[in-house]
């Protein structure tokens, strides 16, 4: 097991984030897509805490998850009003803050 | 020559009386402070203050007078330090005053003849509400006027010679409700301030070269200087001469200074404040006595004798009787300034014709100002005629100067005037020709339009008995009141003595030599006997020639419109104002045009330009906002993509 390959796979996984976040509309999806991305990065943070043989990596990756957690519980929140009030969750739909 | 002469008397401290000549400037200028800062309130009793401040500082300086009189000549020279006044690095001008003859014979003439002034004003702006304000300003004049003759430095001199322009300023416009006064005050400040640039460039080169600006460090050194720099300043002094005393080229300002009251006409524009030009040139006799400045004494023979042509050519075609007067005073000016161009010869000569020209023209014009004020302010003599009988006090006194000034035979102006015309023959080859010829024809002049002044004013038939004045009410001539007639009648008696007294025996000459010099004699081609006859010859000619045209036929009411060439221009001042419209007024214009251009387009055009610019491109880059959050997504990706490109070059390039 070459740990290059946990690279490779997490490149993958941000490549599709990333890609998703920029072409999907639903706002839902775009917040999954913005996990992956994530995660992917976590994975990264792993494998390297693997490479090196320290820990620093893996407790970054823990501080991701934290923050990923508090993140999620706001965005929904938000996603949550915006489609209360706009009965769509539509990430174009909502476009007022602009010149 | 006498540079020498002046230096071998030294200047000794002021002691006794003398050691507070510092009061005489006080008096006026604390009676000018109280009038000016004291309000309405002092309104009652403001003109009585007024005069008794300027009585009071010419009594005590009769007192100096006869104090130095009983000097020996090498003791009066008399220098009283007062305090420091500038202190900065090599710059040490002290604030001192210096009683010399010159400086006495000045503050004699400012005094006394301010006194006399002073109490014709109380008649004259009896009527005029703020009477006590007009104090002040008479009182700020004098104040500043003694300062002027009293410093004991250039500096000091310029200081009091700016604050008698400040104060000529403030009594021009004294009817600042009309333009013609507003306009009249105006253009008197700019056309002193070209001159004043004169005298300040003097100053500042004196001190460049000499170090000090003070009479005895500069007269000291003056000597040691080179040509060139002694030129210049001679030049440089007359430019801030010329502007003071209204001469050729600076001298369109003085006529229309006629706009303020009369008895400021009197006393600043005829008696003293004008004759502060000749003081300078006087005061730097040494200066100019300097066979090196003969080059700036030739200039300034030229001026004197430009201005006394100017002066009384315009007179003779202008109805205006102020006006005349002032042409007159031009004129007069031009001979004391010709008089002191002459060197050693006429130091003396100048200030005596300024000193009996300070008589009868201050008498002429308190004469003119009688006649206004009994015609409701009427200038125009053609619409006067025949006023002698109705104001009999104000035709003699006014016939006395007038006598005086044309130089009648033993009156004051036949001792002053013929003397310098006869030094100005005295001068070298074709100089003595032309400069007395000048000074020959002008005398005629001055008795042609004197006289006609004479006859259209007081004999004649009366002219305005069918006329009403402006305001549409009907001429009453009537004699003034005895405020008014008592200053004239005591100017006509100095018109008619003064001039004797001060000749008879050179004793102003004598007097002055211990500032200016002794008289240097002159021996013309012609000899002074004859020249006095060719004079009074040629003034009674002029007189004759004015009666011929004037006395013996009607004169219209308005003046005639279709006159030849000569008349035209001197109406016109000799197209003085056409001249100084057309070499400065309008390129000035133009030059102020041609910036507000460059300003609005250039610099403006810059600033604006710039503001425009980035407005207009804030706007388009505003645009990329478009609110699309997966627009802003890309962009981030994109920077985020770039920096780490950008990283990944540095690390493995």
């Amino acid at each position: 097991m070459t740990p290059s390959y946990y690279l490779l796979l997490s490149a993958l996984l941000f490549t599709i984030g990333a890609v998703g976040v920029l072409v999907r509309r639903n706002a839902i999806v775009v917040f999954m897509c913005i996990e992956l991305m994530l995660n992917a990065v976590n994975l990264t943070l792993v494998t390297f805490a693997r490479i090196n043989g320290s820990l620093d990596g893996q407790v970054m990756a823990f501080f991701v998850m934290v923050v990923a957690a508090a993140e999620v519980v706001v965005g929904l929140a938000i996603i949550m009003s915006i489609f209360r009030t706009r009965r769509t969750a539509s990430v174009d739909d909502a476009n007022l803050l602009k010149y | 020559m006498t540079g020498t002469i002046n230096l071998a008397a030294e200047v000794q401290q002021a002691s006794g009386a003398a050691s507070a000549a510092w009061l005489l400037l006080l008096l006026p200028a604390v009676g000018a402070a109280v009038l000016l800062l004291g309000g309405r309130r002092t309104d009652k009793w403001g003109h009585l203050l007024g005069c008794a401040t300027v009585i009071a500082a010419f009594a005590y300086g009769l007192v100096l007078f006869l104090g130095s009189t009983s000097l020996a000549a090498d003791d009066r020279l008399q220098n009283l330090h007062l305090f420091d006044w500038i202190q900065s690095g090599a710059l040490n001008i002290d604030f001192g005053l210096r009683l010399d003859p010159l400086s006495l014979t000045f503050v004699l003439l400012i005094t006394g003849v301010g006194s006399l002034i002073h109490i014709y004003s109380i008649g004259y702006m009896h009527d005029d509400a703020d009477r006590r304000r007009f104090f002040g300003y008479l009182n700020l004049f004098v104040a500043a006027m003694l300062l002027l003759v009293l410093g004991n430095s250039f500096v000091t001199l310029y200081f009091g010679w700016e604050g008698v322009g400040l104060a000529s300023y403030l009594l021009i416009g004294w009817y600042q409700g009309k333009d013609f006064a507003a306009t009249a005050a105006k253009k008197a400040f700019i056309m002193n301030r070209v001159g004043d640039v004169g005298l300040a460039l003097a100053i500042f080169l004196m001190f460049k070269t000499m170090g000090s600006t003070s009479y005895d460090v500069v007269f000291d050194k003056i000597g040691e200087q080179s040509t060139g720099t002694v030129v210049a300043i001679g030049i440089l002094l007359l430019l801030g001469a010329c502007g003071k005393s209204g001469q050729f080229p600076l001298q369109a300002w003085l006529p229309d200074a006629m706009a303020g009251p009369t008895p400021v006409s009197a006393l600043i524009h005829a008696a003293t404040m004008v004759t502060a030009g000749v003081y300078l040139i006087a005061r730097s006799s040494p200066i100019y006595s300097l066979p090196q400045a003969e080059d700036a004494r030739f200039v300034v023979m030229i001026v004197g004798a430009l201005t006394l042509l100017i002066g009384c050519v315009i007179g003779c075609a202008y109805d205006d009787f102020k006006k005349v007067l002032a042409y007159s005073t031009v004129s007069q000016i031009g001979y004391m300034i010709l008089a002191v161009g002459l060197g050693p010869a006429g130091y003396a000569l100048g200030i005596m014709h300024l000193l009996t020209h300070g008589f009868f023209k201050a008498g002429l014009f308190l004469g003119a100002g009688s006649v206004m004020h009994g015609m409701n302010d009427e200038g125009d003599i053609r619409r006067m005629g025949g006023l002698a009988k109705k104001m009999p006090i104000t035709f003699i006194t006014w016939t006395l100067g007038y006598l005086a000034l044309i130089g009648f035979p033993f009156l004051s102006g036949y001792f002053s005037k013929d003397a310098i015309i006869a030094a100005a023959f005295g001068e070298h080859g074709w100089r003595g020709w032309v400069f007395g010829g000048v000074a020959l024809f002008g005398a005629g002049v001055t008795a042609f339009y004197m006289t006609r002044l004479l006859i259209l004013v007081f004999l004649g038939k009366p002219r305005y008995e069918d006329l009403k004045s402006e305001d549409g009410r009907d001429y009453h001539p009537h004699e003034s009141g005895a405020t008014m007639t008592i200053p004239m009648i005591i100017l006509a008696v100095g018109s008619v003595g003064i001039g004797a007294f001060l000749a008879l025996g050179d004793r102003l000459a004598g007097w002055l030599e211990p500032t200016v010099g002794p008289l240097a004699e002159t021996h013309g081609p012609l000899s002074h006997g004859l020249i006095a006859i060719l004079t009074v010859a040629i003034s009674a000619l002029g007189a004759v020639i004015a009666f011929l045209l004037f006395g013996r036929r009607e004169q219209p009411v308005t003046r005639p419109a279709r006159v030849s060439f000569p008349v035209r221009a001197a109406r016109a001042d000799l197209y003085g104002n056409h001249l100084n419209e057309a070499l400065f007024g309008k390129p000035g214009i133009w030059l102020s045009r041609a910036l507000v251009y460059v300003d609005n387009r250039g610099v403006d055009g810059l600033v604006n330009g710039i503001a425009a610019t980035l407005g207009g491109s804030s706007g388009r880059l505003r645009r990329t906002q478009t609110g699309f959050v997966r627009s802003y997504a890309l962009s981030m990706l994109g920077g985020a993509v770039l920096l780490t490109a950008a990283f990944l070059m540095v690390r493995f390039a």
